[in-house]
């Protein structure tokens, strides 16, 4: 007994904090939770009540207020409503394009490569994840350029390059998020157990018959998490277009572009690929996928 | 295990040969790019040389640029260590209601595009702060950094943690060790690894930022990736773009070199 008033004179915090979980837990989350609505989600909040308020048409100075007026160009100029179409677009190519090369990537490092070859792939993969953005971007514009590399290279069989613009951003961005999409690909198929493979080859199915039937609807999960990476990255980027999309605007561009000039006019866009991407992520969480990421 | 056709395997091997030469011939064309003596670069290379090398080397606005990542990265990471390792303790240690609330509010800051953070930061700053006569200049840049790089710490560390066994602690605890003793002495060395691993994605996806940085970096102060952005935006200096761009991919070699050996001490128990 002795001892137990002992420990409790020694440690007064902890014992409290132990009997008090709590205030343990608010202790925990409170400066987190502060910092992350406080400071992120109320200048989300901010940028959606700037997109209400208007350009004084006299000062070119914003004003708050109340007006639709923001909202009402974004659907109505047609501009606004091509770069929007574009911009999906583009994304979903990215992501579709990643989906094909990242299975039978994933199939032949987690099924059919030996261990010293799986481990260099996967080596090989995440190493450009650290290369750097805008190194990339460098790299697409030098290998892609009227006198790049890719021009080069294929005018012997006589093909020339399409100059910057819209596929080749597609192939930039495709460049820029693969290892998203690769990665948990990867990782999903390789935790599929073998003995699925042997039943399934027992019942007379043959490889691509397997894949089809059995990997492919075993890694929905992961298509999706990687596809969270490829969408909203793609749907968001504006830099891919500016410097290998020659013309090319994205919804991205039109933001940049504005938050000097007509700041309600860059909110209110901002909020379309708020919502593409909170659709998907909730989309997402449904599936358990965000587990993955 | 899987059974493939000949051609299949075949199809297999070529797609993801065909993947690597995508991968690396871009980042091998800005390698043999650094060492191009001409101004404007183009392929294939006619004069190699270090020319180009040697004027990155003292070029003082590069030396700046490269100061302020690492001085941003690293409050960021310090900032994003602290916060991504609370949130993950309370979601690992508690059940509570709003838990997948806090979850989806972290992924957010980088689930969402650079530049609607950006952009939303900017104008947090410019429109409502400066107005109270509230300029956060350098800080503000942090601030929007340290945001976005929670998510690692918090990835790692959160994944670690429910790996672990909550015995230890209690253990330590029945043998009268107050909790900041537990977590130093019995859970910290056992979420080790992947503190510092999430620290190590944090620093570089902060010095790697472009777009978020653009938007909230205090008037004439360059980040590393903003002066690049700013000199690939001139036609005439594109090969010292080429030399810089070469070190940051000789440099992302010590992350994956380092995560590698994290991994590996992990298996061992680390």
């Amino acid at each position: 007994m002795s001892t137990i008033k002992n420990y409790k004179a020694t440690r007064p915090v902890s014992s409290y904090l132990i009997k008090h979980s709590r205030v343990r837990l608010v202790g925990l989350l409170a400066l987190p939770i502060l910092w992350i609505v406080g400071v992120y989600i109320l200048s989300l909040f901010l940028l959606l009540i700037t997109a209400f308020w208007f350009v004084d048409p006299f000062t070119s100075l914003v004003r708050p207020g109340f007006t639709l007026e923001s909202f009402n160009l974004l659907f109505t100029t047609p501009a606004y409503i091509a770069t929007s179409i574009r911009t999906l677009f583009i994304a979903i190519c990215v992501t579709i394009i990643c989906i094909l090369f990242a299975v039978p990537l994933g199939i032949y490092m987690a099924k059919v490569a030996s261990s010293r070859v799986r481990n260099l792939l996967a080596v090989a993969i995440t190493l450009p994840l650290w290369a750097g953005y805008l190194v990339k971007l460098i790299a697409m514009r030098l290998v892609f350029s009227e006198q790049g590399f890719f021009n080069w290279a294929l005018a012997p069989i006589g093909i020339k390059g399409p100059g910057f613009s819209v596929p080749i951003v597609i192939l930039t961005l495709t460049y820029l998020w693969f290892p998203y999409m690769a990665l948990p690909v990867f990782t999903a198929i390789r935790q599929i157990p073998s003995n699925l493979f042997d039943a399934s080859s027992d019942l007379g199915a043959k490889g691509f018959m397997t894949i089809y039937r059995i990997v492919l609807p075993l890694i929905v999960p992961a298509i999706i998490a990687g596809s969270v990476f490829t969408f909203s990255l793609s749907l968001g980027d504006y830099l891919a277009a500016r410097f290998t999309g020659g013309k090319t605007q994205m919804i991205g561009s039109i933001i940049a572009s504005n938050i000097n000039l007509n700041p309600p006019i860059a909110a209110a866009f901002s909020m379309v690929p708020i919502s593409f991407v909170v659709i998907y992520l909730v989309v997402a969480r449904r599936t358990g996928s965000l587990e993955r990421m | 295990m899987l059974q493939l056709s000949r051609f299949a395997k075949i199809s297999l091997v070529g797609i993801v040969l065909f993947v690597l030469t995508f991968m690396y011939t871009p980042l091998l064309v800005v390698v043999l790019n650094s060492f191009n003596q001409a101004q404007i670069s183009s392929w294939p290379i006619e004069t190699y040389s270090l020319t180009w090398w040697e004027f990155a080397a003292t070029y003082q606005p590069i030396q700046a640029a490269l100061l302020n990542s690492v001085v941003v990265a690293t409050c960021a990471m310090l900032i994003a260590l602290l916060l991504g390792t609370m949130v993950a303790f309370a979601l690992k240690g508690f059940d509570f209601f709003g838990r997948g609330t806090i979850n989806l509010l972290v992924v957010l800051p980088i689930a969402l595009p650079g530049v609607v953070t950006g952009v939303a930061f900017s104008n947090t700053y410019n429109a409502f702060l400066s107005p109270l006569g509230v300029d956060l200049g350098y800080f503000g840049m942090i601030v929007a950094h340290a945001t976005f790089c929670i998510v690692m710490v918090f990835n790692n560390v959160y994944a670690r943690l429910k790996r672990m066994n909550p015995s230890l602690q209690e253990a330590s605890a029945d043998l009268g060790a107050g909790l900041w003793q537990t977590f130093r002495l019995v859970t910290f060395p056992q979420f080790r690894t992947a503190f510092i691993a999430g620290a190590l994605l944090a620093f570089a996806l902060s010095f790697d930022e472009v777009v978020v940085t653009i938007f909230t970096a205090p008037p004439g102060v360059d980040t590393l990736p903003l002066w690049i952005l700013k000199e690939m935006a001139r036609p005439n200096q594109g090969s010292v773009v080429n030399v810089v761009a070469t070190t940051v991919i000789l440099l992302s070699l010590i992350p994956v070199y380092a995560s590698q050996r994290l991994t590996r001490a992990q298996e061992n128990g680390g």
